[in-house]
């Protein structure tokens, strides 16, 4: 199949470009949910961002959090950014990271002022931003500005058979072509570890990935009770047929194809080192992982299912594919690519992989995806421990 | 093409996939493994639903279970070619 070399897309002030136009209502913290709600509800074309965490954390899990926090602000599927906090403080430094895209972004804090005044104030604000953005048209754009995430999610033997390498397939079709991609899910590579291990393009990749696998192995085995037969692999997995976390690990890790990473990256981090494939260091929860990922810069998502995961996000578009008939049967209002088809031979990974490419290219030119059109927003931060 | 009730990923592998709804007790199923395109054919032993595994030769206790051409646990109860293979008898190595 001749693939298209571009899609239409939002061009952004930094030189990067989206696939969707969000204006976003950012709270810091668990607190300012309720501003941050309030003016997404009051002003129509923009969307809160509600989250759990923000207040009293430190050291390397307050890193996270901003880096959570800007990036999300930086994803070039955001066009303009509202940030609301109690405290002035966190606010500015979040809004100072996220200016230096040149996207029109604003502070508020509500400590002194009170909830009503701060919406009303926010609300001119998000109001005049919303109308903004909304003359902003998509524009062609080539195919290597999409930035692709992957990750996988209530997994059976169909994921490792069919639709995790139709994930594969798109990734060393379309790794040629300059887009940038990412997989994660630490420990669901379980297993697996030493193969992947093997995929770093160079010596240095490998031996950050070693550390960083190790490093997530030592925190399960210190704080695990029991064999973790309850979550790894999960009574869904267990219920299509994943027995072990190394058979897990091993179709997991089919979602790469063929590629080498260049580089591992830390939780949010945004990759440097140019076009190519990164491993993230990620929590191998749906939620989690994609809105790290997200924070990363990704701008489109690739999720497999078996069972029928039904995550999405609100601002990077998640494209879900299933192998499984049953599923796809059952909760097709959730699957946007069905390559079950795999199974009973009558479809071969490359034409999945190709139906693949056109389901994204579309999405990207902004077809919803099922998780859109169902409302799916699922942002969950990543908090490493307790807050101080 | 004959239908293809069961997928082996590797030639290595001692398991295979069932990929159609359900293989009966008795059944004479049709296996293809991916790797190389072969085929291959199994007699199931139980009822066996899509997505879980079946052992392609008698596994004692100890034994690696092979899949995709790797180690993916223990075998900790005898198995019999045809028989359903998965928690009540293969457990991780890890954790």
């Amino acid at each position: 199949m001749e693939i298209a070399k571009s899609f239409l897309g939002y061009k952004r002030e930094n030189g990067r470009a989206g696939t969707r136009n969000h204006v976003i209502i950012l709270p810091v913290d668990d607190i300012s949910n309720a501003c941050a709600e309030a003016v997404a509800n009051n002003i129509k074309g923009t969307i809160a961002l509600p989250h759990s965490y923000g207040r009293l954390q430190f050291g390397a899990d307050l890193d996270l959090h901003f880096r959570t926090m800007i990036g999300t602000g930086k994803n070039p599927n955001v066009a303009a950014v509202i940030v609301i906090g109690i405290e002035p403080k966190w606010t500015k430094k979040i809004v100072e990271a996220i200016a230096k895209t040149g996207k029109p972004v604003e502070g508020f804090s509500i400590e002194g002022v009170g909830d009503i005044d701060t919406i009303a104030k926010v609300s001119k604000k998000a109001q005049e931003l919303s109308i903004w953005a909304s003359e902003k048209q998509r524009e062609e754009c080539p195919i290597s500005d999409l930035w692709i995430s992957v990750k996988c999610g209530e997994s059976d033997t169909t994921s490792g058979l069919a639709s995790n390498p139709t994930v594969g397939n798109l990734m060393d079709k379309l790794e040629p072509l300059g887009v940038h991609l990412c997989f994660g899910e630490t420990s669901e590579l379980t297993g697996a570890e030493t193969v992947c291990e093997k995929r770093g393009k160079t010596p240095e990749a490998q031996e950050k990935f070693k550390k960083t696998w190790n490093a997530y192995n030592d925190f399960i085995l210190k704080e695990a009770t029991d064999d973790l037969s309850e979550s790894q692999p999960t009574a869904g997995n267990i219920a299509g047929g994943l027995t072990t976390i190394e058979e897990k690990a091993f179709g997991n890790f089919q979602k790469i194809g063929s590629r080498q990473f260049i580089d591992v990256l830390e939780p949010a981090e945004e990759p440097t080192k140019g076009k190519g494939l990164y491993f993230m260091d990620t929590s191998s929860a749906a939620a989690e992982c994609v809105t790290l990922q997200a924070a990363g810069g990704f701008n489109i998502h690739l999720f497999p299912t078996g069972q029928g995961n039904i995550i999405g996000n609100p601002i990077e578009p998640v494209i879900k594919l299933t192998a499984n008939p049953l599923t796809a049967k059952k909760m097709s209002e959730h699957i946007d690519v069905d390559v079950s088809k795999i199974l009973s031979r009558q479809m071969n990974l490359d034409q999945a992989g190709d139906e693949l490419i056109k389901a994204t290219l579309r999405v990207a030119n902004g077809r919803l995806t099922c998780a859109e059109a169902l409302g799916h927003k699922e942002f969950v931060m990543t908090k490493l421990y307790r807050s101080a | 093409m004959t239908n293809t009730d069961i997928i082996i990923h590797d030639e290595k592998d001692n398991v295979g996939v069932v990929v159609i709804e359900k293989i009966t007790p008795n059944q004479d199923c049709n296996c293809w493994i991916m790797e190389n395109d072969k085929s291959a054919k199994i007699q199931s032993i139980n009822e066996i639903p899509l997505g879980h595994k079946i052992a392609m030769t008698d596994l004692k206790e100890g034994d690696a279970l092979i899949k995709y051409g790797h180690d993916i646990g223990k075998v900790v109860k005898g198995i019999k070619k045809g028989e359903h293979v998965h928690v009540h008898n293969v457990k991780t190595k890890k954790w």
